[in-house]
Parts: structure tokens; C-alpha cells; sequence
């Protein structure tokens, strides 16, 4: 579904990684880790089309990501779930909407029914009228990775999901994911969390990607 | 959570704006009552010069300066030319209380007329296909020597150039109007975009195509250009319909207004100046939407 091919990254100051090749398959289950700086969220815009390579080829859903043009962008967005870094809500609209956003921009109505056992499900259903400022960090990551669901992508990538939030809460996003990679959808997860790595690996047969001299590598079993 | 119209649910992802909305309205309704200003003049300036340009062509005055002895006869001469001129519809040579009243305004009701050395006026009434000047002239220079053709072309022809250039300005000052129009607007949506940056890019990122995003943007603009201009187009007409009436011998300033058919241009204004927002507003979202991807 998404195939990166030999591909560079280089934003003028010199290059950040080359010859990354990557294939995530559905069903598939992919960390990727390594030092602050190195490219993880760099490859994971790459996967969702925010960025262009500057060599190789990015191939999402069999385009090429040069060849789309935006309303072809805007597709692929509804079938890749992204939770971001700063999970970037409309602040003025209350949860409910802000998760069911992906589906207002594609033009179709929020099944009520649906959105509220959603809801339930990351455990925000007592949140649903709250506006995002006032939720908590571990409230907004289970917001977005809501939705990041509600589509029912066939790939969701997420980045340091885990980054704001207690060990606890992130086993509760990690089992969320798992569920979801049960389920068929391929999850590519960027952190330098290597607990939760670990933690991952006794519920899903998950692939390590490491970022290692600007290469991107599959880490052994020293994890 | 409940069912909601798509271009209702574009109009909601994008935060209200409360204190810019009404800047924009309240310029639009302004630039609106400023047009339909423009427009009266124009169409009041158009008016008076068809109508010096129809009145006065269709009149000429023949001046006959003779001695005492000969004003008779050569007025006789005058006229009895004239009646055998092509395009004359009527001559008629002005009676003395004519001339008095004539020369009333500007030497006092008690001249004693008789003791000036007046000149003998000609009224001369053109039919349509109207007359050859130069001809007349010189027929008049051969059958009386005093005779002089005055077809009011003279000053009749700046007065209409002067009515054509002001009407040209009116047009103009419209133009400039939407002009302002469509800058103000494309100053005000780029810094509701650009207050809306963060907006724009979750939208992009949760899967939303252009369209979706100008159209939140545009929505507004258009309505508050179409209501702003609405506002201010009905000001406009109400202070036109309160001008004190203009008579038939009104000038230029109190003829300002429409008449008839006029009174429905101003209304084509608002539709306008909602056209001019929504092409200024879509052409300023697209130009930002190209800069994220």
C-alpha cells in the first residue's frame, strides 16, 4: 500500500537519510526508532505525502507521490490514519466533531451510534462535548488517534504516540493499536520509547526499523 | 451527534471571526453607498447631455442688427428665407415683450426697450432631418446683411463634452469602486487565512480537497460582501430618493438621481459586489491552499 524506493531526503543543510527502501503491507506492524533528528517523522510526512523526496520514489497506493495532484493528496489522506506529534485539533469544535472531522471534509455525516462507541472505545466518551484545550495530554493523544480511525484507513501511522503520557496510558494506546493491527490494518509506529517497543513485541509480531548512520536499517533481536 | 448539511458543516470548521466580519461589512455596505452615487451621476450627467444635445440642436435664433429704417424689411427678408429653407420646421421673429422678459433678468423689468438699439431676434424651430448651417448662412448674408445664424453648436458643444467627461468619471469612480471592492476583500480573506493557518493544514491533513477549504472561506466573504453592499445600496437610494425634487430647470446637482428604469440599476450592486468577493476570496484561498501541500 505504501512503498518508499531508494528513497533521499536532504532539506538543503544536507542529507537527513538515503537509500530508505520500505514496503508496509496490510497487516503489517513496523516500528521505527532512532536518535531526535534523524528522520523518523521526516519518512513518516513522507508516507502520508506531506513532504516529497528529494531521490527515490514514494509509491501510496500505487501513485507516484509526484504525479498526484492535490485532490488526489486529499484522497489518500482519508485512507491513511495519521496521529501527529501535536495532535493539531480545531480548537473552536468540541471532541465529538474534531474526531469526526475526517469524515465532514470528506463530505459524509457522522453516524451518531458509531461515533459514540468510538468514543467509548479510547475512553473518552464522558469528554465528548469538551473542547481540546481542555483535555489533558493522554485525553488528546486517544482523540487523535480516534481520528485517525474513523475512516477505517488501511494504514495508521502514528508519531511518538507516547510522548506525553504515563507509562499506563501508553500500554492503553499500544493495546489500541494492537486491536486495530488485528484487525488487518498496517501500523507504523515512530518513537524512541524502547520500553514500549519491548512491551509491544509480547502481543504483536512487530518488524524494529532503526535510523543508524542516515540509513534506515532492521534492528536484530538486541532489542 | 447530528446530521448536518456539507456546506454548513465547511462554514463551521473554520472559527467565527466576530470583529474582521464587520470590518468587511461595513466597508462593503460603504463602497456600495459610494456606487450608488457614481451611478446617479452618471446616469444624471448622461441624461443632461442627451437632452441639451436634443433640445438645443433642435433650436437656432437668427440676430438681425440693422438700422431702424431697415430692421422691417430685412426681418421680412429673414423669415421669408427661412419658410423656403429645408428643415425648418417653424420661424417665428420674437415680440418685444418676448425680448423683455428675455433681457428682464439681467437689465431690471423697467428698461425702456424701445429707446435701445436692439437687435431683432429670429426663433427658428428644426424639424428632424434638422439644417444645412453654412447654406443658410450665406443665403441669409446675400437676402439681409445684418442677418446673423447663431445654430448654438458654439456652446452647446462644450456643455455636452463637459456632460459626457463627467459622466466618463462616474464610470470611472465605479470602476475604482470595485477595484477597492475586490482589494479590500482579498485583504481581509488573506488575513482571516493567514489567522487560520493552523486550521487550513489539520483540514489538509485530515483529508480535506481545496474546494472544501476555500468554500468555508469564500461562504463568509460572499455573504457579507452581498449583505454589507445590500446595507449600503439601500442607504444610498434612500438618501437619493431624499434629495429635494429636482424642477425642469434644475441644474445638473439637484437633476442627481435615476429616473424611471434607472431606479433598478442600483440593485444589480449587490449581486456585484457578492461576485467580486467570491472570485476575490477564491482566488486568495487557492493562492494560500498551493503553498501547503
Amino acid at each position: 500500500m505504501i512503498e518508499l524506493q531508494s528513497v533521499a531526503m536532504n532539506y538543503g543543510g544536507g542529507e537527513l537519510f538515503a537509500d530508505v527502501t520500505l514496503k508496509l503491507a496490510p497487516g503489517s506492524f513496523h516500528f521505527l526508532t532512532g536518535p531526535s533528528g534523524s528522520g523518523k517523522t521526516t519518512l513518516l510526512k513522507l508516507c502520508y505525502g506531506e513532504l516529497v523526496p528529494s531521490a527515490g520514489q514514494v509509491h501510496l497506493f500505487g501513485q507516484e507521490l509526484r504525479q498526484m495532484r492535490r485532490d488526489d493528496t486529499a484522497r489518500m489522506r482519508r485512507r491513511v490514519g495519521v496521529v501527529h506529534q501535536d495532535c493539531s485539533f480545531l480548537d473552536h469544535l468540541p471532541l465529538a466533531e474534531n474526531v469526526a472531522l475526517p469524515l465532514t471534509v470528506a463530505g459524509r455525516a457522522a453516524d451518531a451510534a458509531e461515533l459514540a462507541e468510538l468514543l467509548a472505545w479510547v475512553g473518552l466518551a464522558p469528554q465528548a462535548q469538551a473542547l481540546p484545550p481542555q483535555l489533558s495530554g493522554g485525553e488528546r493523544q486517544r482523540a487523535a488517534l480516534a481520528r485517525a480511525i474513523i475512516m477505517s484507513p488501511d494504514v495508521i501511522l502514528a508519531d511518538e504516540p507516547t510522548g506525553n503520557v504515563d507509562w499506563e496510558m501508553s500500554l492503553r494506546l499500544l493495546t489500541l493499536m494492537v486491536e486495530l493491527n488485528r484487525m488487518g490494518k498496517a501500523v507504523l509506529i515512530a518513537t524512541h520509547d524502547l520500553n514500549l517497543i519491548r512491551a509491544a513485541k509480547s502481543q504483536v509480531a512487530a518488524r524494529v526499523l532503526r535510523f543508524k548512520g542516515r540509513r534506515l536499517q532492521l534492528a536484530g533481536a538486541d532489542l | 451527534m447530528t446530521r448536518r448539511q456539507p456546506a454548513l458543516a465547511a462554514g463551521r470548521v473554520v472559527p467565527p471571526s466576530g470583529f474582521t466580519a464587520r470590518l468587511t461589512l461595513v466597508s462593503a455596505a460603504a463602497m456600495a453607498f459610494l456606487a450608488v452615487f457614481a451611478l446617479a451621476l452618471s446616469m444624471a450627467t448622461g441624461r443632461l447631455a442627451s437632452r441639451w444635445n436634443d433640445e438645443l440642436a433642435r433650436s437656432a435664433t437668427v440676430r438681425i442688427s440693422a438700422p431702424a429704417g431697415q430692421m422691417a424689411a430685412q426681418t421680412a427678408a429673414v423669415l421669408e428665407v427661412l419658410n423656403a429653407t429645408p428643415g425648418v420646421a417653424s420661424a417665428r421673429a420674437l415680440s418685444a415683450e418676448e425680448m423683455q422678459a428675455l433681457l428682464g433678468p439681467w437689465f431690471g423689468p423697467d428698461l425702456p426697450l424701445a429707446s435701445l438699439p436692439l437687435p431683432q431676434l429670429v426663433e427658428i424651430v428644426e424639424s428632424a432631418a434638422g439644417i444645412d448651417a453654412e447654406g443658410l448662412r450665406l443665403h441669409l448674408a446675400a437676402e439681409a446683411p445684418g442677418a446673423v445664424l447663431d445654430d448654438h453648436a458654439r456652446w452647446r458643444r462644450p456643455l455636452v463634452e463637459a456632460a459626457a467627461r463627467l459622466r466618463f468619471l462616474g464610470m470611472v469612480s465605479l470602476a475604482l469602486i470595485a477595484v477597492t471592492t475586490a482589494a479590500m476583500i482579498v485583504l481581509a480573506a488573506q488575513a482571516a487565512l493567514a489567522a487560520n493557518g493552523q486550521v487550513i493544514r489539520v483540514l489538509r491533513l485530515v483529508g480535506a480537497r481545496d474546494q472544501f477549504i476555500a468554500r468555508a472561506f469564500v461562504r463568509r466573504f460572499t455573504l457579507r460582501a452581498l449583505v454589507g453592499s445590500a446595507l449600503g445600496t439601500a442607504a444610498g437610494l434612500g438618501a437619493i430618493a431624499a434629495l429635494p425634487a429636482a424642477d425642469s430647470a434644475g441644474g445638473f446637482l439637484t437633476g442627481l438621481g435615476f429616473s424611471g428604469a434607472q431606479w433598478l440599476a442600483p440593485f444589480a450592486i449587490p449581486p456585484l459586489a457578492a461576485l467580486v468577493a467570491w472570485a476575490a476570496t477564491r482566488a486568495a484561498a487557492l493562492t494560500m491552499l498551493r503553498g501547503i501541500r
